[in-house]
């Protein structure tokens, strides 16, 4: 077969977000080396799911749907996984990198001995030549991430064991639908064939999944703090100035690690990927981790003391000063000019 | 019986405190500028045995550390901070090991000490990829419970786990044997204790003691539990084919440095009449406003 497929994760009957992105990217994928699109959606209570999926372009969607397999539990998961891919031999499998993707992923690939790469940011077909053995390979999945910190990009392959496997975080890859009109065949795996008493080893007790409260994603306005804003009292000023512009606050990892703002406002590698038409980064050095989560905003402009912070490279304004001078004055501007 | 804990710790370098220095000239990563540490998360790792240690009667921690032969010294922090004992997993022939032949290479030494119970950080700073943990734990054939914040309760057949997700929080039980990982809204790692600092100060690797000037022999002898061992590929009685880069199905193609576009940026500064310039700018171009 040799297929993209994409394991689409299920909440409340829902396929997330993160999912249709990646069978938006599986879709160009496959479109350029002509092969089929394939989801995989496991849970229960299925009936109808095709709809959500089929108009992202998926020409074969598998099923397995089952009392026992939502939510999500890794084992049976990764057992059904495991079967239909030694079965179907994909050539690229793609993850969302969310604690279910990163839980279930890694098992995956351990269990075929095959290579996964996390949290890639961009991910192309290209060729490789061996270099000791001058072997060539068409068509190999470029897996490319930020790595040590932020400090290199590598580009990752695999070039003998397949599937190609793959993860990638919430907003990485752009959302789009290919037809509407567009209809796969459906497949339902026999899951009783597969499933055994010894995968529900674990037990939910409890369950408390909140719908995502903020979402910095679909903001056109971020002001963005780093550890450079220096407290939780100053980050109050750049709320104050994101809710008179109708945007949202956002945050380096820095600043979510100290403990000023929730991990939901991370932007970059590690929280979420933003296109706004304004970034405004506050007390932000600009690590590429960060970068990569902000850098095809509309507008950029940065407020640092370092006059030499790598994020003044790719703003299109440069400030240099303190953020507890500079906001105020931005606030008094706005108001006095907008009614 | 005792309950048999390993905690599976890295030493990393500080990659979240890149100074300006960690770059050389050429672009390349300066790795001696970057202090070397205990991975954050498997540092909170260790405070999860050692909770699990102060409720159950007779556990021990064994810390199980793959790297350099510099790397003992995260077996003697652990040692500080209340771990029983551990073990040193090094050799030339490891060095370039993807995450799947890191996990298999783990999980041979975990096979070896045959735990109830297997605790590690989710993810290490320097590769933030969370993969080892839930590889070791297939290789092994057990249940994993991934983004533990807590231990809420164990025994030797059972443990009840909260776990953080990104957005809300689960809470499980699973019989043992079984690896989790812990997630670093978890407890903050215990403080070295000074009894522990005294009585493991001279705690050496096998490597270490061939290097020293100072004969530890008589030492050795009358504290055994100083002498730290290493677990070679031989010691593991590990397939080669399955080690470094043989093992190893993932291979860099490329490593670029960073640099970032440059744009043609204005520069401003605090004067008010700057301010005002950009805000203007901002909303005669519709961007706000």
């Amino acid at each position: 077969m040799n297929n993209i497929v994409v394991y689409c994760e299920i909440e409340d009957g829902q396929v997330a977000e993160v999912s249709l992105e990646l069978l938006t990217k599986g879709r160009k994928l496959a479109n350029e080396i002509d092969r089929k699109l394939e989801a995989v959606v496991i849970g229960h209570n299925l009936n109808g799911i095709e709809e959500q999926v089929f108009p992202y372009g998926v020409d074969v969607l598998h099923v397995a749907d089952n009392s026992r397999l939502y939510p999500f539990l890794t084992l049976p998961h990764t057992e059904i996984l495991v079967n239909l891919f030694q079965k179907e031999k994909p050539d690229v499998a793609l993850f969302g990198a969310t604690s279910v993707g990163r839980d279930l992923a890694p098992r995956i690939a351990s269990s075929l001995k095959c290579g996964l790469t996390a949290d890639c940011t961009s991910l192309i077909f290209g060729d490789h030549t061996e270099n000791k053995t001058k072997k060539e390979y068409k068509n190999l999945l470029y897996q490319i991430r930020p790595a040590f910190g932020g400090n290199i990009i590598a580009t990752i392959i695999n070039p003998e064991t397949r599937p190609q496997m793959a993860t990638v975080r919430e907003g990485v890859m752009k959302k789009e639908v290919f037809n509407t009109s567009h209809k796969g065949e459906i497949k339902h795996i026999k899951v009783d064939t597969i499933l055994r008493d010894e995968h529900m080893a674990v037990e939910i007790l409890e369950r408390h999944i909140e719908k995502q409260k903020v979402n910095i994603k679909n903001s056109q306005i971020i002001i963005s703090g780093g550890y450079g804003v220096g407290s939780k009292e100053n980050f109050d000023l750049l709320f104050e100035l994101a809710e008179l512009l109708g945007g949202e606050v956002g945050a380096s990892r820095a600043a979510v690690d100290a403990g000023f703002v929730d991990h939901a406002r991370q932007v970059g590698q590690t929280g979420v990927t933003v296109r706004p038409k304004l970034y405004i980064a506050c007390g932000i050095s600009g690590a590429v981790q960060h970068t990569a989560g902000m850098n095809e905003s509309s507008k950029i402009i940065s407020i640092n003391n370092d006059p030499k912070a790598p994020i003044n490279q790719i703003a299109d304004f440069n400030i240099t000063g303190n953020v507890e001078d500079i906001i105020p004055k931005m606030i008094k501007f706005y108001k006095k000019n907008i009614k | 019986m005792s309950f048999k804990i390993v905690v599976l710790a890295k030493q990393v370098p500080d990659t979240r405190n890149v100074g300006k220095d960690a770059m050389k000239a050429d672009g390349t990563v300066n790795r001696g500028a970057l202090p070397a540490i205990f991975n954050p998360e498997d540092l909170q790792a260790l405070e999860q045995a050692l909770m699990v240690k102060d409720q159950v009667e007779d556990a021990e921690i064994i810390i199980l550390t793959m790297g350099p032969p510099r790397a003992v010294e995260i077996i003697r922090e652990a040692l500080y901070r209340g771990a029983t004992s551990g073990y040193l997993i090094t050799d030339r022939k490891f060095a370039g090991s993807d995450t799947l032949a890191t996990s298999y290479t783990l999980a041979l030494a975990v096979k070896k000490i045959q735990p109830h119970l297997v605790i590690a950080g989710r993810q290490a700073i320097d590769g933030d990829t969370a993969q080892v943990g839930p590889q070791i734990a297939q290789k092994l054939g057990i249940p994993q419970v991934t983004y533990t914040e807590q231990i809420l309760d164990v025994n030797l057949d059972e443990l009840k786990i909260r776990r953080r997700l990104e957005r809300g929080v689960e809470v499980v039980k699973c019989k043992t044997p079984l690896l989790i990982t812990v997630h670093s809204s978890a407890a903050e790692c215990r403080p070295r204790n000074a009894k522990l600092l005294m009585k493991y100060k001279h705690a050496r690797s096998v490597s270490e003691l061939q290097e020293e000037s100072k004969d530890y022999t008589e030492m050795m002898t009358n504290k055994p539990y100083l002498r730290l061992e290493e677990w070679s590929v031989a010691d593991l009685g590990a397939d080669e084919e399955a080690l470094g880069l043989s093992g190893s199905p993932t291979k860099v193609k490329k490593i670029e440095n960073v640099v970032l576009a440059k744009k043609e940026s204005v520069n401003l500064t605090t004067e008010d009449k700057d301010i005002d310039y950009l805000m203007k700018e901002l909303i005669d171009s519709h961007v706000i406003g």
